[in-house]
């Protein structure tokens, strides 16, 4: 294996760690903040990624589409939270599972409906179509350098947001101490919504990006739930930083796995969990129960 | 702890009673179909033993129902042995295996990340088999033949035979029923039912609530494993489908349909969802869409499903 | 002087840093009453968490019967032969009285059998019977614990305790919140209980701690001020200047 290959893999890795930081990052948030375990998250990439798609198709401009799709695809989540998703914050986490359950079978069905079983790709926007020369003979595709640099962009927005503004001192507190968000002066209804929001945002945005190099085809959002579960029971629930370890732990050991162990690449990322969670049941940033 | 009042057991007799006479006059096709709804009844039974009593709610139950699956295929179409002599025990031995390895990693955790856990463990085990080529990948393999019960020359059991087949897998359901019944009225069942209700205070009782919680996972998987192995003699199909995640969502759809923590009521709600599914699809394509919105209205609407509406309506008569 | 039945050596317990028991030797011999006293935050509830075997010790040793138990599981701890009550009630409200207490005397089944009927260990029934007995609530029998009395939780607690038929009996506040009725009630229980029990408890009612306590320990800022007999205790300077105060 020659050293740019390794290289290139890294870089691959990397990026799909930071992609799964940010769907991981929105999980992990509305599980924290809001006590919900919403298993439509993947589904908000995925209708990220098909709207995406879409409007590319029809305005024939990537970057049109992103600011179309990105925020029609939150005002559905807000709705959604609005008329249902409300009403489950004293339920029990069955009755969220089963919920959100439901809202995948719906919007999988509506996909379908709407944009049919096959796979579409899209068009890498022409100023990002080139390819950077690795090595003597390799390349790395600019697009994909793209898609890191956009995801650090967010997560240092995320981290600002967070740890400077406001309502991320009231995000914070609505972590560990619920009282404290009305304490502050707070809604929490209001609260909820926008940290709602956000994970849809966060999923939906991820969508989005990675939909030129991943191409949009029908069940895409329930694999990236999954391994974004995975990333948050590796990082521990609620923890952003946990997300990111996580994430690039779950990303560099996929791309790895693919090329080391083909036959048993879908194995690596859920054995890495399980031995996560033998050493630490509580997952790697998790707090103590 | 489970209480059965008078008229339900009256109307879980009455339910028994039509099941053993259904095929004297059932079309085959009813009789196949209903086969195939015991079946799936008594894996949501066993996924209502963890939700429903210990309050462990399992995303990755189909895991061992699929493991039991995979190993009647691995045994008729790799090994080729057909006796069920053998092959039901190493179906039930392998899924209780799993549900100990996978319990035990899980059980240290609680609530979501139970769930997280559950689910993602049930996912490796579909993608091990998903990914390899040996075990069909992702089109899944057809079992070659049925499982056979001989006895040297003599045929003790026809798996081939739809109606034979038919009451085993009424015989599997009732008995699986009664042990757990009764299971959960002994000390054992009692505690897991504490459990649910305040896990702390059974600590500092004395209760080793892992282990408590370990033993009944592994109950339900092996019971899951049952399911399997009926399964896979039944529809000859095993698919990384059986153990994906959406065969567990699935499966809790109809526990909570049913009612949880009533055993008896994941029966009623395989029967209805099923039986609801069939008529669905051959109305529209787009089935899973009113499947999704059902579902949603019974988590608003219904969330102590069909048994808690029986015990209300009993309520209001007494 | 008996060998103590439970002994703790250097007992302490940090939360990020902050000590909330620090360096505690508690001995507690055969049939005693011993009461733990001190202000809010003294760190009375969390020693009782770290004899239960609710909380790990941080470090230190505890000793039960000569045994090492530190770091014990809660569970163990209790089929040992050590019960505790909670100061917030601790019970299972959707369940009956009687059902409270027989879940907890069915505790000591040690390994639950899987397949007899629950009704077929009589010896658990009669036991869960006693300890309604015991504290009153035979009228109760029947009642969901959640729709209780307050005090009657109270005792609930307690009969709940006793169903696992302790030997040494941890009591957080067993007063806790109840009325000048009530609390008697329960002090004469503990009194009666004092006579085949050791006890170690924590209790805010001074008048009910001199009452039944052979030995009172103060407790203040995580580390023991005093330990001695009611009258040693009483006449301790500077356990009048820092807890008993002005009423003493």
């Amino acid at each position: 294996m020659s050293l740019s290959y390794v290289l290139i893999q890294t870089l691959n890795g990397v990026q799909y760690g930071f992609l799964l930081f940010l769907v991981a990052s929105g999980l992990t948030l509305v599980f924290g903040i809001m006590g919900v375990i919403n298993l439509a998250h993947g589904a908000f990439y995925m209708v990220g990624a098909y709207l995406a798609w879409w409007f590319a198709a029809w305005t024939g401009s990537f970057v049109l589409a992103l600011l179309i799709a990105l925020p029609i695809t939150v005002l559905l989540g807000l709705v959604i939270e609005r008329c249902g998703i409300r009403y489950l914050y004293e339920r029990d986490h069955l009755h969220q599972v089963l919920f959100t359950y439901g809202l995948i079978l719906i919007l999988n069905e509506l996909q379908r409906l709407l944009f049919g079983n096959d796979v579409h790709g899209i068009q890498t926007p022409p100023m990002l179509a080139g390819a950077l020369p690795i090595g003597e003979v390799q390349t790395y595709p600019i697009y994909r350098v793209f898609i890191s640099v956009a995801c650090i962009a967010v997560a240092g927005a995320l981290y600002l947001v967070i740890q400077r503004t406001r309502l991320g001192m009231v995000i914070r507190a609505g972590s560990t101490h619920r009282e404290m968000v009305s304490a502050l002066g707070f809604d929490i209804g209001r609260l909820f919504m926008v940290v709602f929001g956000l994970g849809v945002a966060l999923a939906a945005f991820a969508g989005m990006i990675a939909a030129p190099v991943s191409t949009v085809y029908p069940g895409m959002g329930e694999h990236i739930l999954i391994i974004s579960f995975v990333v948050v029971v590796i990082g521990g629930i609620g923890s952003i930083k946990g997300a990111f370890v996580g994430a690039m732990l779950v990303g560099i050991a996929d791309t790895y796995g693919r090329v080391l162990l083909p036959a048993g690449a879908g194995v690596v990322v859920y054995a890495v969990m399980a031995l996560v969670l033998l050493w630490r049941p509580q997952g790697l940033f998790g707090r103590a129960t | 702890m489970p209480r059965i009042s008078r008229p339900i057991l009256l109307l879980l007799l009455a339910g028994t009673a039509f099941l053993a006479l259904f095929p004297l006059w059932g079309e085959t096709f009813y009789i196949r179909f209903v086969t195939r709804i015991m079946v799936y009844a008594l894996f949501a039974m066993s996924l209502d033993l963890l939700v429903g009593y210990v309050g462990l709610v399992s995303l990755g139950h189909a895991a061992f129902f699929g493991v039991a699956i995979y190993t009647v295929a691995g045994l008729v179409n790799k090994a080729g042995i057909t006796s069920a002599f053998a092959i039901l025990p190493a179906a039930l031995a392998l899924s209780a295996a799993c549900a100990l390895v996978i319990g035990w990693i899980s059980i240290r955790t609680s609530g979501v990340y139970f769930i997280m856990i559950t689910l993602a463990l049930a996912q490796m085990l579909y993608y091990f088999f998903n990914d390899q080529k040996y075990w069909g990948g992702t089109d899944g393999m057809n079992i070659d033949r049925r499982p056979d019960l001989m006895l040297g020359d003599m045929v003790l059991f026809n798996f081939n035979d739809r109606v034979q087949f038919y009451y085993l897998a009424l015989a599997c359901l009732v008995v699986a029923f009664l042990l757990l019944y009764r299971l959960l009225r002994s000390p054992f069942g009692h505690a897991l039912v504490g459990i649910r209700a305040n896990e702390g205070r059974m600590r500092a009782l004395g209760y080793d609530v892992q282990r408590l919680k370990l033993i009944a996972f592994v109950i339900a998987g092996t019971v899951a494993g049952l399911a399997g192995f009926l399964e896979a003699a039944r529809g000859t199909f095993a698919s990384p489908a059986h153990l994906g995640w959406h065969e567990s969502g699935h499966a809790l759809v109809l526990v909570i349909l049913g009612g949880i923590g009533t055993l008896f009521g994941p029966v009623i709600g395989t029967f209805v969802l099923l039986l609801m599914e069939d008529y669905f699809a051959t109305l529209t394509d787009r089935w899973l869409l009113i499947m999704g919105v059902f579902v949603i209205a019974v988590v608003m609407f219904l969330p102590n499903g069909l048994a808690g509406l029986l015990k209300r309506l009993e309520r209001r008569d007494g | 002087m008996a060998e103590p039945v439970l002994e703790t050596a250097g007992l302490s317990r940090l939360f990020g840093g902050l000590a909330a028991v620090q360096d505690v030797a508690l001995s507690v011999v055969p049939g005693e009453v011993h009461a733990v006293v001190g202000p809010n935050g003294a760190g009375k509830t969390t020693l009782i968490n770290l004899l239960s075997g609710d909380l790990r010790p941080s470090s230190g040793t505890v000793r039960y019967q000569g045994e090492d138990i530190t770091g014990w599981p809660a569970y163990r701890v209790a089929r040992a032969g050590i019960g505790r009550s909670y100061q917030k009630t601790n019970i299972f409200r959707e369940f009956t009285a009687f059902e409270n207490c027989w879940l907890a005397s069915k505790a000591k089944l040690g390994r639950l059998p899987l397949f007899r009927p629950a009704r077929a260990f009589r010896e658990t029934i009669e036991r869960a019977e006693r300890a309604l007995v015991l504290c009153a609530l035979e009228q109760r029998r029947d009642t969901r614990a959640g729709a209780m009395s307050y005090g009657e939780q109270r005792q609930l607690e307690l009969a709940m305790m006793l169903a696992t038929e302790p030997r040494l009996l941890l009591l957080d506040e067993p007063l806790a919140g109840m009325g000048p009725e009530e609390s008697q009630r329960v002090i004469e229980l503990l009194r009666k209980l004092a006579v085949d029990h050791t006890m170690v408890m924590i209790e805010h009612d001074m008048d009910a701690v001199f009452a039944i306590a052979q030995r009172i320990t103060v407790m203040v800022n995580g580390t023991v001020l005093a330990s001695g007999t009611p009258e040693a205790i009483r006449a301790n300077r500077q356990v009048q200047q820092a807890y008993l105060g002005e009423d003493h």
